[in-house]
């Protein structure tokens, strides 16, 4: 009969216009089903998949909760714990980058001698695709990708190329962000660091072992030639490596008032990477007019 | 002269002559033809050998390719035709022609219709002319440009090198804005001849290419006018212009304008390196970035020949079924809105969509640009609780919510009235015209390349290719809902049997230097043959990176397709075709 299809498909929608009016009348809608409620009407909003229908989020109060490999401009990585910067400015990241918008400049000391770090590190959010090939292929874990997608500005430029202040976070923020990939990657690291040691330990001793057994034998040697203890090449070489031994464990330990110096003035440095930050957040916030 | 190929493909002793020799020993069928025995050698695959699909029609540019001389012709350009038989199914036969750089093609137009488009992209990027073309213009870029720039000379103003990774993006040490210097001021250059205050743009070429269907009417005294659709209409879907000649409400004949949104996807692609290219590839289609990065990797993968792990076979397949109900889902709601149901079949359409982009989120960090395929797998395992989630999906919501999209519009009579029998093209005439997709199964040929040339797993799993007889507006939206429904089926079982293991195989990171060769890699794109053709010489950028994509060749029927109907089925009739700007304008 003719209309049939018609009321057919005008029921489909009667039903789903019942059900959203029900489930209105509800005191705490289903459609709220495994949302967080943080007051004020602000919620963070996830769906289980199983409920039915599809809801509005009214943004901005309520916001989705972001899967924590959402990919969006990267960041860089403060180590909190070494309190010093991961990144290595080893370039890596800028080379695989397919728009190429990372710019390195790499530090150096006073000598002119370039160091394993970066004085200054840019992303050109504008360009910036989001692809995380910087993250993929970073070797030292110090760059990755920030769920902070409320970028917007009216100026591309300079407020979208990012320096290494705004975007360096430290290690807990991407902790807080990425858990099971932080977690993973912790006890890898913990692990590498392990096996490095332990290489290190044993060579030592092993250096060590083979450095007694020839002094022995030279002491002998020199005991029945009679001639002055030398120390021989083997033996010094053991002494170097138990001293860098020694240093390294001292370093660990947070020991020596050098290693103290150069601390603070990392964590001053962090500091003051902060406070630029916050000084142009602020500036941005008022340009833009808010 | 090469015997073997010859012989294959049958060419009866009169023929022979034309092939000057073999473009690769290890490839499929791939042969080098004599300029002027081009259209003899087509004329001949197509009628004794079945090959009835020109699927690709490329041009490369070999000055300076460091690579190996192929069949002792060493001319500058080179145009590429791949075949395929739609009837036998099965791999391709590849056709090179080889002209220097200011001679003309016999245009393939006659034989094949559906080069029509392609050649123009030729035309237009590498200034080859085709001899016979009916409508030989510009197509991409406009009149006023100067230059073809997909040749190798041709340098993209303003970049500092031509090949990534820069040695430096910043020379001189500071930003400096590509939008600050360019266009209008010191790069504008005009061809020679052409002046920018004089030039108008033609109208005179709206007939040109088909023929109207124009009816002499004694009693009436009518004319026709050209009438643009578009380029901003929310009906073209983008940025897109249907340039018409109507008579009264009646199209006589329409030509589509493209080009709005072109980048020159394609001469990014040859400074990139291999990997680079992988997150362009999410903005082709970008509601399709799964099968997008898939039929790159699996090109790749075929010139480089990488494995690919069992696990991230069934992921791929899991990743791109669940991009087709996407894309279907899409198209079928916004059939609907062209026809004039404004938002809520849309709405209840993509409902379903947005849990698979939440899917698609968790896996990948993205819900559109995915980025998620690698060369020989894909990049990251599934997190905890995805399977279950996606086995809800594909299980229990998938099949509701199609079979609710069906009760809501199949037998809608208005659906029915303004769908049967408009935009008829017969199934011939499409498939002459290199279409291909749900357009071509909705006329009624059984033609899916996850079945005719299987790739990846697909031979593994059971369903089957719906078809429908009619080739109008109305079965192309249900052919669409019938596939989805068959790849709710292919999720069911390969949620199933998916096993743990490896996924991503070892080589294909971004130090890639793909062997020298040439490959045309092609999958079943939710929106047609979805295909990639890469030439490498070795190094790390691709020599050519093509993209034959089934947005902008399935465009070739509009027209035909569109003539003696009335313009507000036009709209329809595109929006049926499904097209993606960013595919198409590449």
């Amino acid at each position: 009969m003719f209309g049939t299809g018609l009321l057919k498909g005008l029921g489909v929608t009667l039903k789903h216009a019942l059900d959203t009016f029900e489930d209105d009348r509800e005191s705490v809608p289903d459609r709220y089903r495994g949302s967080l409620e943080l007051g004020n009407n602000r919620r963070v909003i996830q769906q289980p998949i199983d409920q039915e229908g599809l809801l509005t989020i009214q943004y901005p109060e309520e916001k989705r909760l972001l899967p924590e490999r959402f990919r969006y401009i990267p960041m860089l990585i403060w180590d909190s714990e070494k309190q010093e910067d991961r990144c290595t400015a080893c370039g890596i990241c800028a080379k695989v980058c397919p728009p190429q918008c990372i710019w390195i400049v790499r530090d150096s000391d006073e000598n002119g001698k370039p160091m394993t770090r970066c004085s200054d590190f840019y992303i050109d959010a504008a360009v910036c695709m989001s692809c995380s090939f910087c993250v993929e292929f970073c070797p030292f874990d110090a760059i990755k990708m920030n769920h902070d997608y409320e970028l917007a500005v009216y100026d591309r430029y300079p407020q979208l190329v990012y320096d290494m202040a705004e975007l360096t976070v430290p290690l807990e923020y991407y902790a807080a962000l990425w858990p099971t990939q932080y977690e993973e990657e912790q006890a890898r690291r913990k692990e590498e660091e392990e096996q490095k040691r332990k290489q290190e330990e044993e060579k030592a001793a092993k250096a060590a072992a083979r450095a007694a057994a020839k002094s022995a034998a030279a002491a002998e040697e020199t005991a029945t030639a009679g001639a002055a203890p030398k120390r021989s090449a083997a033996e010094l070489q053991a002494l170097a490596k138990e001293r860098a031994a020694q240093r390294q464990a001292q370093a660990a330990d947070g020991g020596g008032s050098d290693d103290d110096d150069a601390a603070a003035a990392k964590r001053a440095r962090m500091e003051e990477l902060k406070r630029r930050a916050q000084e142009r957040a602020r500036a941005r916030k008022a340009e833009s007019g808010e | 002269m090469a015997e073997a190929p010859v012989n294959d493909l049958g060419l009866e002793q009169d023929l022979a002559d034309a092939v000057l020799g073999t473009w690769a020993e290890d490839t499929e069928t791939a042969v080098i033809i004599a300029p002027d025995r081009i259209l003899d050698v087509l004329t001949r695959l197509r009628d004794a050998h079945g090959y009835d699909f020109l699927s690709n029609l490329t041009c490369v540019d070999y000055q300076g390719y460091g690579g190996k001389l192929r069949g002792d012709v060493s001319e500058r350009l080179e145009i590429v035709y791949n075949l395929y038989s739609t009837r036998r199914g099965g791999g391709s036969v590849a056709l090179h022609v080889r002209v220097p750089e200011d001679d003309t093609v016999p245009s393939a137009t006659s034989v094949y219709p559906g080069a029509n488009l392609q050649e123009r992209e030729v035309y237009d990027l590498f200034g080859v002319k085709f001899d016979g073309h009916p409508n030989l213009r510009r197509i991409l870029l406009w009149d006023g440009f100067h230059g073809h720039p997909m040749r190798k000379d041709w340098h993209e103003a303003y970049y500092e090198e031509d090949a990534k990774p820069f040695r430096s993006r910043h020379p001189k040490g500071e930003y400096e804005f590509h939008e600050d210097k360019l266009p209008w001021s010191k790069n504008t250059t005009y061809p020679a001849g052409w002046d920018p205050d004089s030039w108008q743009e033609a109208v005179a070429y709206v007939p040109v290419s088909q023929a109207p269907q124009h009816e002499n009417k004694p009693h009436l005294d009518t004319e026709s006018i050209v009438v643009n659709l578009g380029p901003h209409h929310p009906s073209t879907h983008g940025v897109f212009r249907m340039l018409t000649r109507v008579e009264g409400e009646t199209i006589l004949a329409l030509e589509p304008e493209m080009g709005y949104l072109h980048r020159n996807h394609e001469k990014i692609g040859e400074r990139n390196t291999w990997l680079m290219n992988m997150p362009f590839t999410d903005r082709l289609d970008y509601l399709n970035s799964m099968s997008n990065n898939w039929a790159y990797a699996l090109a790749v993968e075929k010139l480089a020949d990488i494995e690919v792990p069992e696990r991230a076979e069934y992921l791929r397949v899991i990743m791109a079924e669940f991009t087709r109900i996407v894309n279907h889902a899409w198209s079928i709601g916004f059939i609907l809105n062209d026809l004039g149901a404004l938002q809520t079949p849309a709405l209840y359409a993509i409902e379903e969509r947005e849990m698979i982009l939440d899917l698609f989120e968790a896996v990948s960090g993205a819900r559109m640009m995915c980025n998620y395929m690698r060369f020989g797998g894909v990049v990251r395992d599934l997190p905890e609780g995805w399977h279950g989630q996606a086995t809800y999906l594909a299980n229990e919501r998938l099949p509701r919510a199609l079979d609710e999209l069906d009760r809501l519009l199949t037998e809608n009579e208005i659906l029915r009235a303004r769908g049967r029998g408009v935009g008829y093209l017969a199934v011939e005439d499409l498939i002459a015209l290199s279409v291909s997709g749900p357009m071509i199964r909705a006329g009624g040929l059984a033609y899916d390349i996850r079945k005719a040339e299987p790739y990846g797993i697909y031979d593994r799993f059971d369903f089957d290719i719906p078809t429908l007889p009619n080739s109008d507006i109305f079965d192309r939206y249900y052919i669409r809902l019938l596939e989805a429904k068959e790849s709710v089926r292919i999720l069911q079982q390969a949620l199933r049997d998916m096993p743990e293991g490896e996924i991503l195989g070892g080589r294909g990171g971004y130090t890639l230097r793909a062997p020298e060769g040439e490959v045309y890699g092609r999958l079943e794109a939710p929106k047609g043959e979805l295909g990639f053709y890469l030439a490498s010489d070795g190094k790390t950028q691709p020599w050519r990176y093509h993209i034959r994509s089934p947005s902008y060749i399935n465009l070739n029927a509009l027209g035909p397709m569109s003539v003696g109907y009335k313009v507000a089925d036009a709209i329809v009739i595109l929006g049926a075709i499904d097209i993606v700007l960013g595919e198409v304008d590449r």
